[in-house]
């Protein structure tokens, strides 16, 4: 277990306040104008030596990401941008940051946007977390107030403004393009990429999007050196997380932990242990919803970091660890998430606007056992006409979850399946598919 | 899903003068030809200004101190889910029902809100305070089940807890918010198993 002194969020639970007086004391800002005078290569180089990850799902190398920016300023100002539109359902991370350990996420702030050489920082937070903003808005008035943010920021000859723009409530603005689309005042829709927001970003300007966590990580990462960080945790998988642990345990929990750490020790020491016992575990969601489920005997020995959950097709994702007990229907928690994804769908490209209402309709018939069992392989068929044809990867988002239970729930499906289909029986299931063998038999 | 717009629309709508300067300091974040970006925050003023909904002459009249087109605020307004475009109540509760909290029992919370607020959502209490609906992940799973009621968040709810919070806003009182077993914020509920003697130093 990872020791106290090398967990980054000492205050994950505010036990020891959150204002600027308390973080400075916890050491936030102690060497902010230290590490800007040794400039944004040794910045850039100690943060890919580190090789932190990026938390905010993907996990693309941070050190690399910063070093797209151009590396000179042209005619276009640079842009930093702060993801915090955290709505992947299982994930609760960025809201503790956001409340209770704001300067580290600001000192972040002013380090990288040095890095990137951009003097506007723009936080997009969700428009649900009207506290947390309203809570991080003091935090930077604090800050403003000690002149660590301004102009010749913290003294070091660096000017940063940072800014707090809401969301307003829509899953697809945590994706950078459409983040960057409602930032600029528009409808969430994901843009094309190439171009790269890292050169043409917001209001066509180079932009770097970070999520929360990674941002808030790296004043540590300097301060304690790039080898503490790529100590702990596995290679390429290095340092610590925030895991959140809900749903079937029995203290559901949000602890920084070592990377690599096995689930089940996250679930039996931190949360403690499943509802009913480790025996009656069903399946685990690692990585936030979209994130393909686990059977009991993969959580058994799985170590959480992103290569290893990559190998028994999943991902770490952002670490929101949602545990599912015996008690539940698994076939119904999937059909909600199904739900949630249609819901959730920009609607731009059409296999995923459409697909994710047909999945979330299959399902649904699969939980009151009105499919039949030839829809089990049509909805195999029907992620994978998702997957991968879509501009965003929220296509991949909506079906990989599904082929999860396809993959290893299959059998509990096709229990509930019949071999006619109801609609033959004139049962009257509005259900896209079948419509013309309704009309047939009434004309 | 397809927003319902109301039948019954003010003639016009201003903001009020607080709210204007408030208006014009969040235009201020943004490059000076780049206020369109704004567009989100105001909305969210007029709906602080209008009992939490956004009529129609509200948006042509936010299209026009953001000098953006009618449709590209309509567009905004129809798009994101937390801008109502009819009325709801003073007190406006969302329940999240999605997986983390159905698997902690949403579905309890959703019931009593039909049983003590409104049959079905989005329609108002009969004292005409209180509207609910259905709304997907909030962002606090480890605190699920949860709901929202206008700016606060209610964590750890529990049936009993929640008729509570649920009478006292039928009888016009916020309850103070946060978790209902007196959790301290994300930790485990039965003791901390890290951070166990951090101090500021």
């Amino acid at each position: 277990m990872l020791k106290d002194e090398d967990r980054i969020f000492k205050n994950l639970y505010n036990d020891l306040g959150w204002d600027i007086e308390s973080a400075i004391k916890r050491g936030d800002w102690e060497q902010t104008k230290n590490f800007i005078s040794k400039g944004k290569d040794w910045i850039i180089k100690e943060i890919k030596d580190s090789e932190l990850r990026g938390r905010g799902g993907a996990g693309f190398p941070t050190g690399l990401k910063l070093s797209f920016a151009p590396k000179n300023v042209g005619s276009r100002p640079h842009y930093l941008v702060i993801n915090a539109d955290e709505s992947e359902p299982g994930t609760c991370k960025d809201r503790d940051i956001l409340r209770f350990e704001p300067q580290k996420l600001i000192e972040g702030c002013l380090v990288s946007s040095y890095a990137i050489s951009a003097h506007t920082c723009y936080i997009y937070i969700r428009g649900e977390y009207i506290r947390e903003g309203q809570q991080l808005q003091k935090a930077i008035n604090q800050a403003y107030e000690k002149n660590f943010l301004g102009k010749n920021a913290c003294g070091s000859g660096w000017d940063l403004d940072i800014y707090i723009h809401y969301g307003a409530g829509a899953y697809i603005c945590g994706e950078e393009t459409a983040l960057l689309e409602s930032l600029e005042g528009k409808k969430g829709l994901p843009r094309l990429k190439p171009p790269f927001p890292a050169l043409v970003g917001l209001y066509g300007c180079p932009t770097i999007v970070n999520n929360v966590e990674t941002i808030a990580v790296i004043p540590s990462i300097l301060k304690r050196g790039a080898k503490w960080f790529s100590s702990l945790g596995k290679p390429k998988n290095t340092g610590t997380k925030i895991f959140c642990i809900s749903g079937n345990v029995n203290n559901p929990c949000n602890v920084e932990e070592e990377m690599g750490i096995p689930l089940k020790d996250l679930i039996e020491k931190h949360a403690g242990g499943v509802i009913g016992g480790w025996n009656n575990l069903q399946a685990v969601i690692p990585g936030g919803s979209s994130m393909p489920l686990l059977p009991k005997n993969i959580c058994e020995t799985i170590t959480m970091d992103f290569d290893s959950l990559i190998k028994v097709k999943s991902g770490l994702g952002t670490a929101g660890i949602v545990v599912i007990n015996n008690d539940q229907d698994i076939i119904k928690c999937m059909a909600r998430i199904a739900k949630f994804y249609q819901h959730e769908s920009c609607g731009q490209c059409t296999p995923c606007r459409e697909g994710t209402g047909w999945m979330r309709r299959m399902l649904d018939r699969m939980v009151n056992g009105e499919a039949t069992y030839k829809e089990v392989d049509l909805l195999h068929d029907v992620t994978k006409q998702i997957e991968g044809h879509t501009i965003c990867a929220f296509g991949e988002g909506s079906a990989w979850p599904v082929q999860g239970l396809l993959r290893h729930f299959k059998k509990e499906i096709i229990k509930r399946c019949h071999e006619e289909p109801l609609i033959k029986k004139k049962s009257n299931i509005p259900y896209l598919i079948d419509q013309h063998l309704l009309e047939k038999d009434s004309a | 899903m397809i927003k319902k717009i109301s039948k019954f629309q003010p003639e016009s709508f201003e903001f009020s003068e607080a709210n204007l300067l408030e208006a014009k300091n969040e235009m201020k974040k943004y490059p000076k030809d780049k206020k369109g970006s704004a567009v989100i925050a105001l909305l969210y003023l007029v709906q602080k200004q209008n009992e939490n909904w956004i009529p129609l002459p509200a948006v042509k009249y936010v299209a026009k101190l953001l000098n953006l087109p009618y449709i590209q605020v309509y567009e905004v307004a129809t798009f994101y889910s937390m801008f109502n475009l009819s009325p709801v109540g003073k007190y406006f509760v969302q329940v999240c029902t999605t997986t983390p909290c159905m698997i902690r029992g949403s579905q309890k919370i959703k019931n009593l809100c039909r049983q003590h607020i409104s049959k079905n959502q989005n329609e108002l209490s009969e004292n005409k305070l209180c509207s609910w609906m259905e709304v997907e992940c909030l962002g606090a799973c480890v605190n699920a089940p949860v709901m929202q009621v206008n700016e606060d968040y209610y964590e750890d709810l529990n049936e009993n807890e929640t008729e509570k919070i649920i009478q006292s806003l039928l009888n016009d009182k916020l309850p103070s918010p946060g978790s209902v077993k007196n959790r301290k914020n994300t930790s485990p509920e039965n003791g901390k198993t890290t951070l166990l003697e951090v101090k500021n130093a």
